[in-house]
């Protein structure tokens, strides 16, 4: 039977197993809408702003490893996902979006809506398709879908001209997908493999250094495994937090400019390092020239080759599958009756343990003054750790991760490489929307939060009780902080003036609204926010020392070893 | 150091913009780009001059490859090839002159394409260092246009790319 274009998208998401379709309809997409509507294999959340749909998608698709989907139409709904789609594509995200786009005989003529989707989305995606005909549109999706799932994974957009959608033909989904210009490495070099086991075994000053590949490759087993066999100890990017127990004693806390001082120290002064799913940017090790100073053997291990020797000249490298690299590293170590140096090893923990004795992390826990640090201390304790928690983007977010003791992968969900505000109240749907039952909790700014509030609508509309923790310091943080650091305190539009009552806001959208201004409410709010208040949504205003800085600190361009403390 | 690196890939619309946006958005440099369809319409090729550090070019390298519609990638300098470009040149011809073009070209061994009383127009093909010899050697205030194609390269011998 043939059908149209607009049927083929729908009966490709839903052969595909798509459950959460994020969108906004809108001409060009209105065929695929009305297809949308007559079908029940996945649901449509209807977001009020397009870019949250794709920050929704985006963190659907953290949370759960599979691909989000978000479909927009032409012209101003595509640029809307822009920011969405370059999010996901800086932090690896598989995700396929679907975009309108003016019918073909328009294409090229400033038509209303217009807008070069795949031009102006090209270096932002993994990939991205225009498809000209109704026969390439199964094919494409299929595509679509593997590429940004596989490999090293990313965002993939898939732009659909009107006529298309109206267009007919035999609809057949593809069961496979043979690309020749597309073959990603997944099995590592064995040669390497047993030159980085050899290595490791060698190592006087040992760190294991892990990143968002470790999330995304789903080798937090491996990588807990390895650690805990070998006794070294290890770190993680912002990204790759909960690959890795927090509050295991093997664990440094996170590196890079607000990682603690043991995590960087041992980063630096280490003999032999080992990556795993990281790429050394500059927000992890600072100035390459200051890091390089120190001599140190490196092992790196990621599926991308072109994330290897980019910033950092490696000794070992190893293209492959992070989990697979890992096993089979894993197998060598047990078969080796060689053990890691004990003597060198216990006086590299003594060491550690010195840097670590300076509580980098600590602050004024007696303070009259809510302390932004202690509100997340207190959702860890309330949520006893299990919450799913997205966040924006500033010192909120430092906070969040360098208190909020992620044990478990693909439980924060945090804007890394793009650093893009308004990504957290959308994430949190997304993830919501994914685990109905889990406690999910959105930290948040008083800036950020403003950047996509619109999504409380959205919230309302499904019910989603997540947990706005907005901490308010009248502040955009972290742009104070390095006014306060590197501008002699001139805090050029930095204060946020004229701000909403936040209460009555959640509260017109239909939702909970606390203000907490004492540090002895701020646990009693949380416990009602996730006890009297679970089924609602609840936005949680703490109102915060406007002048707590983010501690430990390296100034962009220093070296790991050149931090500011407290 | 200048590196040649040549690809195939997949013939589509859009995947010249690909390579072109890359080098500039991470601040490549391109000294040439040149392309067309090979034997299988379905595969361009792509010679692209470039320069670069070996950390650069390694980069250069691997970001090519990253393209899903990139086949294969290879650094002709890698090893023994062989390097042309074809040019167009049109000179001012008058008086003595016309004498002296025709023996320069004649020594190049180009062609002349084109006559007028007042001009030659003049081909030549060779690597890039050739054509670069022979626009010296008519001197600049002789040339009233050029057009070059930028350098295509091919490896020496047993040395193949395809697919």
């Amino acid at each position: 039977m043939e059908l149209t274009g607009a049927e083929i998208v729908v009966s490709c998401l839903r052969d595909e197993g798509v459950k959460h379709l994020f969108g906004y309809p809108g001409g060009a997409v209105l065929n695929i809408y009305d297809e949308i509507y007559k079908q029940t294999a996945f649901k449509h959340i209807l977001v009020r702003h397009e870019q949250a749909a794709v920050h929704a998608a985006d963190a659907y698709a953290r949370a759960t490893g599979e691909v989000g989907v978000a479909i927009v139409t032409s012209g101003p709904g595509a640029t809307n996902a822009v920011t969405g789609i370059a999010t996901a594509y800086m932090d690896s995200i598989p995700m396929v979006v679907i975009s309108g786009q003016v019918p073909t005989p328009a294409i090229g003529q400033d038509a209303f809506q217009e807008v070069d989707m795949v031009g102006i989305t090209r270096p932002c995606v993994k990939h991205n398709f225009l498809v000209r005909d109704v026969h390439d549109l199964a094919a494409t999706m299929k595509k679509a879908f593997y590429i940004a799932a596989t490999g090293r994974p990313g965002p993939v957009v898939v732009d659909i001209p009107k006529d298309v959608t109206q267009h007919r033909c035999h609809y057949d989904y593809p069961k496979s997908v043979s690309m020749r210009s597309y073959n990603p490495t997944s099995k590592g070099h064995s040669g390497q493999i047993k030159k980085a086991a050899q290595m490791l075994l060698e190592a006087k000053r040992p760190m294991i250094y892990t990143g968002g590949g470790v999330v995304l490759g789903n080798a937090a087993a491996q990588v807990i495994e390895l650690v805990r066999m070998l006794g070294y100890p290890t770190t993680s990017t912002l990204m790759g937090l909960g690959g890795y127990p927090s509050p295991d004693p093997l664990f440094l806390g996170m590196l890079g400019m607000h990682g603690t001082i043991e995590a960087n120290m041992a980063m630096q002064h280490c003999d032999v390092l080992l990556a795993v799913g990281a790429r050394f940017d500059d927000r992890v090790i600072g100035n390459p020239k200051h890091f390089a100073k120190e001599a140190r053997r490196i092992i790196h291990i990621d599926v991308d080759p072109s994330s290897i020797s980019k910033r950092v000249r490696v000794d070992i490298p190893i293209v492959g599958d992070v989990a697979q690299v890992l096993d089979e590293v894993i197998k060598l170590l047990q078969a080796d009756t060689t053990k890691p140096d004990a003597q060198s090893l216990k006086a590299w923990w003594a060491q550690i343990e010195l840097w670590r004795a300076q509580d980098c992390l600590k602050y004024d826990r007696a303070a009259a003054v809510i302390k932004p640090q202690f509100v997340i201390e207190k959702l860890y304790e309330v949520t006893q750790g299990d919450a799913y928690v997205t966040s924006d983007v500033g010192q909120h977010q430092m906070w969040a991760a360098q208190y909020y003791q992620f044990d478990k992968p693909r439980r924060w969900i945090n804007s890394g490489g793009l650093g893009t505000m308004g990504f957290g109240l959308p994430a949190a749907m997304g993830v919501q929307l994914a685990f109905p039952d889990a406690m999910v909790a959105c930290v948040t700014g008083e800036g950020s939060i403003q950047m996509n509030i619109q999504e409380l609508s959205t919230c309302k509309e499904w019910n989603l009780p997540l947990k706005v923790i907005l901490l308010n310091n009248g502040y955009l943080g972290m742009v104070r902080q390095w006014q306060e650091f590197f501008y002699e305190e001139r805090y050029a539009e930095s204060y946020m003036n004229s701000l909403p009552d936040f209460v009555k806001l959640a509260e017109a959208y239909g939702h909970v609204g606390i203000t907490v201004d004492k540090p002895e409410d701020v646990e009693p709010a949380l416990r009602d926010a996730f006890g009297k208040y679970k089924d609602r949504l609840v936005f949680l205003n703490f109102l915060t020392d406007p002048r707590e800085n983010v501690f430990p600190m390296i100034p962009a361009g220093k070296g790991l070893s050149e931090m500011i403390l407290l | 150091m200048r590196h040649i690196i040549s690809l195939l890939m997949e013939n589509e619309s859009g995947a010249l913009s690909r390579v072109a946006g890359l080098f500039s958005a991470r601040a490549y440099n391109i000294e040439s780009l040149t392309v067309a369809p090979t034997e299988d319409a379905t595969l361009s090729r792509m010679t692209i001059v470039t320069r670069g550090s070996a950390d650069v070019i390694e980069q250069i390298t691997k970001q090519l490859n990253k393209l899903i519609d990139v086949v294969k990638v290879q650094d002709l300098t890698d090893g023994s090839h062989i390097e042309r470009e074809l040019m167009l040149v049109k000179v001012r011809a008058t008086g003595d002159q016309r004498e002296e073009m025709k023996r320069l070209t004649d020594i190049f061994r180009g062609r002349i394409l084109d006559v007028s009383d007042r001009t030659y127009t003049i081909e030549l093909t060779g690597p890039v260092s050739k054509l670069d010899a022979f626009l010296v050697a008519v001197d600049a205030s002789n040339i009233l246009e050029t057009v070059r194609t930028g350098a295509s390269g091919i490896g020496r011998g047993d040395r193949i790319m395809k697919i």
